[in-house]
């Protein structure tokens, strides 16, 4: 089975997020960054799937030449060959149609982004790059077999899942429970070696299409301090949740 | 033209977040001076339809017979009753995160997620959206004509009008791609995307048999119950309840945090809450920065006698 997995490099989930430019840049200085976790699962999935019924995984990614230590990791990790997409994404279907771009050239059977990025909170490359290819989509995904040219899935629904099947080829938007937390993988030695004699191919950008733009950035206003109430008084927590607060 | 809005139903019974986007719609149509148009998937009753009214639909168009778990099939649906539309709003659901983004790249209509604001202009639509899991608020603009909008959970209320809509029924022919096999709903109760109070809980319980005060607390508030990441790791909780940057997004009216740090990445997936209580024994536990109300010390002790104070003040 061909796989293709999508990789957003992303500040590390403890970053303190910042911005320059009059709040028209994202700051990375001093940033980690890192794969997407929701990536991550499905990087990871990616890998068991080629490792029961064998065939090849790729990651890809839109970027400019700061992600490759991220495409390097999902190299070591045990992604077959990475591809890289030389440019600054500058709107969601703006990435969505490179790769889209990129897999009716080189075709994939299974196609697999993440739920959502933990940065931009997007939420659309994956089912954008599914309906410019024309397949079937299945969003926060948290169950995936593969017998064959059929897929037995599972989605995550408001208060419970929903149980699916579908053929070959399709993409899926991953999330945890595609793989459990615990079936991460955290690059060995060997692997990182390995990783550095693997293909990483740079391909520059097909279009400069995109349909929305980013024009600032501001933090939430901060909170105003926290109001303590003393432990035995909790009578006056329950009449400030009631008379100030008005949510219960 | 119309502000066209998606209306998911569950099990027939329109979801609240769907008379949310209803609302939201109306206001964006006073602001275009259009109508609001639903577009409805599913089996639904006309009495259910008819209350899309009373939020602002002038008309509803219900299409019935198909899977609206299918993103491609209600994508095609959708394209073909958007083309008198301006804008097209959904609410964020796992169903709508499906469908808008694949309507965006069909009709080539720029999208904006997680909007939590009515557009600062119209012309080009420029809106504001929760983005960097909530740590930073993003300015878009829309560069096509058009635009489709998915509003973050909660970030709207509920703004009842008189009025009426007519009904039309849509027939089609539309291929599945995708079949559904059958479901699992973990919780009858309320979900965590749609609680309007949450009661949640960390490692600071120390144990699963701990969480009777928990759920009592919940249930007494109407509440929806969440854990933080380890608690569902060790088991003492169901996967379903984790909160936080690699669990749920939530955003309630009241969050309650029990024994739970603040750890920023819990917080990623809370901090969209309008009010946060915290009830941690560690004064300085870094969720006293980010909570509204708080008292130091044991859950053991606070809880019960929260419990106690909630019920005579309810009586
Ligand atoms: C990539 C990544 C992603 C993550 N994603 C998430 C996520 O989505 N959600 C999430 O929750 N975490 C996430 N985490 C984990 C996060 O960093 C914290 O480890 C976790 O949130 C801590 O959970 P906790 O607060 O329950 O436990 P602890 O950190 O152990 O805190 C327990 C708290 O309980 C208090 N306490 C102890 N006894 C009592 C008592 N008797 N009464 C009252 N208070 C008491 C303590 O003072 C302490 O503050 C993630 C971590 C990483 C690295
Ligand atoms: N620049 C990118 N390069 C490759 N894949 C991406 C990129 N941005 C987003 N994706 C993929 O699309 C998913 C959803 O991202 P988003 O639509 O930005 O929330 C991510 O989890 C990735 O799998």
């Amino acid at each position: 089975m061909n796989i293709v997995v999508c990789i957003s490099s992303v500040p590390d989930t403890t970053s303190k997020i910042n911005f320059t430019e009059n709040g028209s840049k994202f700051d990375s200085s001093g940033i980690q960054f890192v794969i997407n976790p929701y990536d991550e699962f499905g990087l990871t999935k990616a890998m068991m799937l080629k490792e029961k019924a064998g065939g090849n995984v790729r990651v890809i990614t839109v970027g400019d030449a700061l992600v490759e230590p991220v495409m390097r990791k999902a190299l070591a990790i045990g992604a077959d060959s990475a591809i890289r997409i030389n440019a600054n994404p500058t709107d969601s279907y703006f990435t969505a149609n490179e790769i889209a771009i990129y897999l009716k050239e080189n075709p994939a059977d299974l196609i697999i982004a993440g739920r959502e990025s933990i940065d931009y909170n997007s939420g659309a490359v994956g089912g954008m790059i599914a309906e410019i290819l024309n397949l079937p989509f299945v969003n926060a995904c948290n169950g995936l077999e593969i017998d064959g040219n059929s897929a037995k899935l599972c989605r995550e629904i408001e208060g419970g899942k929903e149980n699916l099947s579908a053929s070959l080829p399709l993409v899926i938007g991953g999330q945890k429970g595609l793989v459990e937390e615990s079936d991460l993988r955290i690059p060995n030695m060997r692997g990182i070696m390995q990783a550095r004699s693997k293909p990483l191919m740079v391909i520059e950008p097909s279009s400069d299409e995109n349909l929305t733009s980013s024009e600032s950035f501001e933090k939430p206003a901060e909170k105003s301090a926290c109001k303590l109430v003393e432990i035995g008084n909790e009578a006056e927590l329950v009449r400030l949740l009631q008379e100030e607060a008005k949510v219960i | 033209m119309s502000v066209l809005v998606y209306t998911e139903n569950w099990k027939g019974k329109f979801r609240k977040s769907t008379f949310e986007a209803v609302s939201y719609a109306n206001e964006l149509a006073k602001l275009l001076a259009t109508d609001v148009v639903a577009l409805s998937f599913g089996e639904v009753s006309d009495e259910e339809l008819n209350k899309l009214g009373n939020y602002g639909a002038s008309k509803v168009l219900s299409v019935s017979g198909i899977n609206k778990g299918d993103s491609q099939q209600v994508a095609n649906i959708f394209a073909k009753n958007a083309a008198d539309a301006s804008i097209i709003i959904f609410a964020s659901t796992y169903t709508s995160k499906m469908i808008a983004p694949r309507l965006s790249a069909k009709l080539k209509i720029g999208i904006a997620s997680n909007v939590i604001s009515l557009p600062s202009s119209t012309s080009p639509i420029t809106i504001s959206r929760k983005a960097f899991s909530g740590k930073a608020i993003e300015k878009t603009i829309i560069k096509t004509e058009k635009a489709i909008l998915t509003l973050a959970p909660n970030a709207f209320g509920l703004v009842e009008c008189v009025g009426s809509c007519s009904i039309e029924k849509i027939n089609t022919s539309e291929n599945a791609s995708v079949l559904i096999e059958g479901e699992e709903i973990t919780r009858g109760k309320i979900s965590l995307a749609e609680a309007e109070i949450i009661v949640s809980a960390g490692r600071g319980l120390k144990g699963a048999e701990n969480w009777g005060m928990v759920e009592e607390l919940a249930e007494l508030l109407g509440a929806a119950t969440a854990c933080s990441k380890p608690v569902a790791d060790i088991g003492w909780r169901p996967h379903e309840e984790h909160v936080g940057q690699t669990g749920k997004a939530v955003a309630p009216n009241l969050y309650i945090a029990i024994g739970i740090s603040g750890a920023i990445q819990h917080l990623a997936g809370v901090n969209s809450s309008k009010v946060m209580v915290v009830i941690n024994t560690d004064a300085e536990a870094p969720f006293f920065k980010a909570a509204d109300y708080g008292i130091v010390g044991d859950a053991f002790q606070i809880v019960p006698k929260l419990i106690e104070e909630i019920k005579k003040a309810k009586n």
